[in-house]
């Protein structure tokens, strides 16, 4: 049993431990299987995936706990590249790319695509142009680093609201979506979910920081990654797609293709309408052959990398990593484990739609007889919970495209049941979707409490704070800032994912420009930051409030989802101009950029400030 | 700091500059000019993909995974040839 021992330190016996824990949930999986055959209720199932995995993560946050300021702030710059890279992908990956992600595909077709684009190249940016610089300057924050190189209270106090703006609009929607599916696996009332989601949030990060957030986010990783992989091959062997259905659905793309015109997708619109839901109306894989759509295509791949780029509670990832080396090598991991979860997501929302629509299929709907579809099990869950709806419009009594009514975000909670899965798969997806928006959610309350409590609290308002009292304060923050999530989730505002596309746009709109061009600038100065930071976020949100409330027309297509364009246009126009007008950084300033410059040496931030 | 470590500084930020605009170059490319045409590029097909629809959903993915790791190493070769690299 040697194998089991674990000796010396946690971190020098990551891969045994995280073997273990994997090993041990895929051995919970087959026992909820065998137990599903014994005959337990499909209920109880649920229950027991979301349920044990958050008592899992929140034992590991437990184990975490620390009393120490580098520890809570920085993991104690100790985790591995490999490794840091599965808490990044599950810091990124949120209830938006795990649930929403496939679904969009679905429902939108071609032009969704951006979002998968954006949300991977952005990672050549962060690598290329921020994090290692970040690592080297030691700072525990981004406005840690904003605060230092260009000086100031203005600057650190600027970055701070930008931050909080970006990541607070983002919160809520990952609150909303563990809301969501606890509320479906737990059966309780979602504005009940939404609050029980936030204790499973605060119990993995409160005690230990982002130490215990890094090693709950590792482990969340792994059930999402599972979660999401097992039923697309399990779907795709049993439906005879092959293995690996994303090397091969090409042939599925060329029969949607080829049945879009039989079924009218597109041609036929939706006579009735259904709050919150839609019909299908858009091809599949073809865009509109027109500039705008491209224009739109790119404009809004350019909103979401740069986004990437600027959002806080991923730049903060790199932080903790051991050396510069690390922190780039640990970007590339980040987008590896990334890219397996995105690169599926348009298999999975190809194969969805071909089981759904073509009739030599024996799970396809489009063209049946409704009543035979409504006494589908699938669709009366679904329909029970208001997620779908089906509604003869021309009363033949047959189902056409535009009779079928669904939230795109069920795609991937769903399909499991479409492709007449057991139901231990749905369990398995309930508690994937459950970790992915709580470790992005986890991820992001710390990135505001941390900047509020070590830059508006400790570095501005009271810079003598004992350690003690600082750590206090970061965790009453996290409560006070969780329970304001929670709160403004369960108005249930707006859809999960038009919030999250906002908080890139804050967050490129205001940090942008200020960090690439304070390591790749030495001119940048301080009025020009302040400028930059300022007068972006308010030209980004003044366009935002605009065109989305004010009925205002979306300059050539840059609309609501895009606002950043015009953000970060503002921000980069300001930031050089005042710069330029105003005095050059002192020799002390250049002397820092250079030292960031270069890996070796000291950080510019002792290790712990 | 003596002329020697400050040209050796130079050289370095030189080189990496230089990197970082071979790399954005790469990226745009990807993220980009292929997406621009993505309706152009339907027209022919690789794996049985169209191609517009391919390097959205998952060729451009595998370029920018392919980069960066390529990135790691030919940074960390400009930093150890310019004595800047940390400590192994």
């Amino acid at each position: 049993m040697s194998w089991f021992r674990i000796q010396g330190r946690f971190v020098d016996n990551l891969p045994k431990i995280y073997a273990m824990y994997t090993g041990g949930f895929l051995l919970f999986v087959v026992l909820m299987a065998i137990l599903e055959q014994a005959g337990l209720s499909a209920d109880t199932i649920g229950l027991l995936f979301v349920g044990f995995t958050i008592v899992i993560y929140a034992m590991i946050g437990w184990l975490s706990r620390t009393m120490q300021v580098d520890a809570y702030y920085v993991a104690g710059r100790e985790v591995p590249p490999v490794f840091n890279g599965m808490a990044t992908a599950a810091d990124w990956m949120s209830g938006a790319s795990f649930v929403a992600m496939a679904g969009g595909i679905y429902m939108a077709g071609h032009p969704y695509l951006a979002f998968v684009v954006g949300w991977t190249g952005g990672y050549v940016l962060v690598a290329v142009l921020m994090a290692p610089y970040l690592r080297k300057f030691g700072c525990y924050t981004v406005p840690d680093f904003i605060g230092t190189r260009y000086g100031g209270n203005l600057a650190r106090f600027l970055a701070v609201v930008v931050l909080v703006v970006a990541s607070f609009t983002y919160v809520t929607a990952q609150i909303n979506a563990t809301g969501t599916i606890a509320a479906r696996a737990l059966q309780i009332p979602f504005e009940v979910g939404v609050w029980f989601g936030l204790l499973g949030i605060l119990l993995c990060s409160m005690l230990g920081g982002m130490r215990a957030v890094t090693w709950t986010q590792v482990a969340q990783y792994i059930v999402l990654i599972i979660a999401y992989l097992v039923p697309v091959f399990w779907m795709s062997i049993k439906q005879d797609f092959g293995w690996f259905p994303q090397f091969a659905y090409g042939d599925a793309v060329a029969r949607i293709n080829e049945l879009e015109p039989m079924l009218q997708v597109g041609v036929l619109k939706p006579v009735d309408k259904v709050a919150g839901m839609s019909a299908l109306t858009v091809l599949h894989a073809t865009p509109a052959n027109t500039a705008l759509a491209s224009w739109q295509f790119v404009t809004l791949v350019a909103c979401m990398m740069l986004g990437t780029a600027s959002l806080p509670h991923i730049l903060m990832r790199y932080f903790t990593t051991p050396s510069v080396r690390a922190a780039r090598s640990s970007v590339a991991w980040s987008l590896f484990f990334i890219t397996l979860l995105y690169f599926t997501a348009p298999a999975l929302a190809t194969l969805t739609k071909l089981q759904v629509l073509d009739p030599n299929l024996a799970t396809s709907i489009i063209g049946k007889a409704v009543s035979d579809v409504n006494a589908l099990e699938w669709i009366q869950k679904w329909s029970a919970v208001d997620m779908l709806k089906i509604v003869d419009s021309n009363g033949d009594g047959i189902l056409q495209i535009n009779e079928f009514f669904m939230r795109a975000d069920i795609v991937v909670l769903a399909t499991p049941e479409i492709a007449g899965l057991p139901y231990v798969i749905s369990g398995l997806v309930a508690a994937g979707g459950m970790a992915a928006a709580m470790s992005t959610a986890d991820g992001l309350l710390l990135a505001i409490a941390n900047a509020l409590s070590h830059d508006l609290y400790y570095k501005i308002i009271d810079p003598k704070a004992e350690t003690r009292k600082r750590l206090l304060v970061a965790r009453v923050l996290l409560i006070v800032i969780g329970a304001a999530g929670a709160f403004v989730a369960s108005l249930k505002l707006t859809g999960i994912l038009g919030a999250v596309a906002w908080a890139f746009d804050f967050a490129m709109s205001g940090l942008f420009f200020p960090l690439v061009l304070g390591v790749w600038w030495k001119r940048a100065n301080r009025p020009g930051a302040i400028a930059g930071m300022a007068i972006g976020l308010a030209a980004g949100s003044w366009y935002l409030y605009m065109v989305r409330f004010a009925g205002m027309e979306p300059w050539i297509g840059i609309d609501h989802l895009r606002f950043g364009i015009i953000g970060a246009g503002a921000s980069l126009i300001s930031m050089v101009v005042v710069s330029l007008l105003t005095e050059a950084p002192d020799k002390e300033t250049q002397d820092m950029v250079d030292e960031v410059r270069i890996p070796s040496g000291q950080t510019i931030l002792g290790s712990t400030h | 700091m003596t002329d020697h470590a400050s040209d050796n500084r130079q050289e370095h930020w030189n080189r990496t500059r230089n990197l970082m605009i071979a790399h954005l170059v790469v990226w745009f490319f990807f993220a980009y000019l292929v997406q621009w045409f993505a309706a152009d590029l339907n027209k022919i097909s690789f794996l049985h993909f169209p191609v517009g629809f391919y390097m959205a959903a998952q060729g451009s993915l595998f370029a920018f995974v392919i980069q960066l790791f390529i990135f790691v190493k030919q940074q960390d070769r400009i930093d150890r040839e310019c004595g800047v690299a940390e400590e192994d």
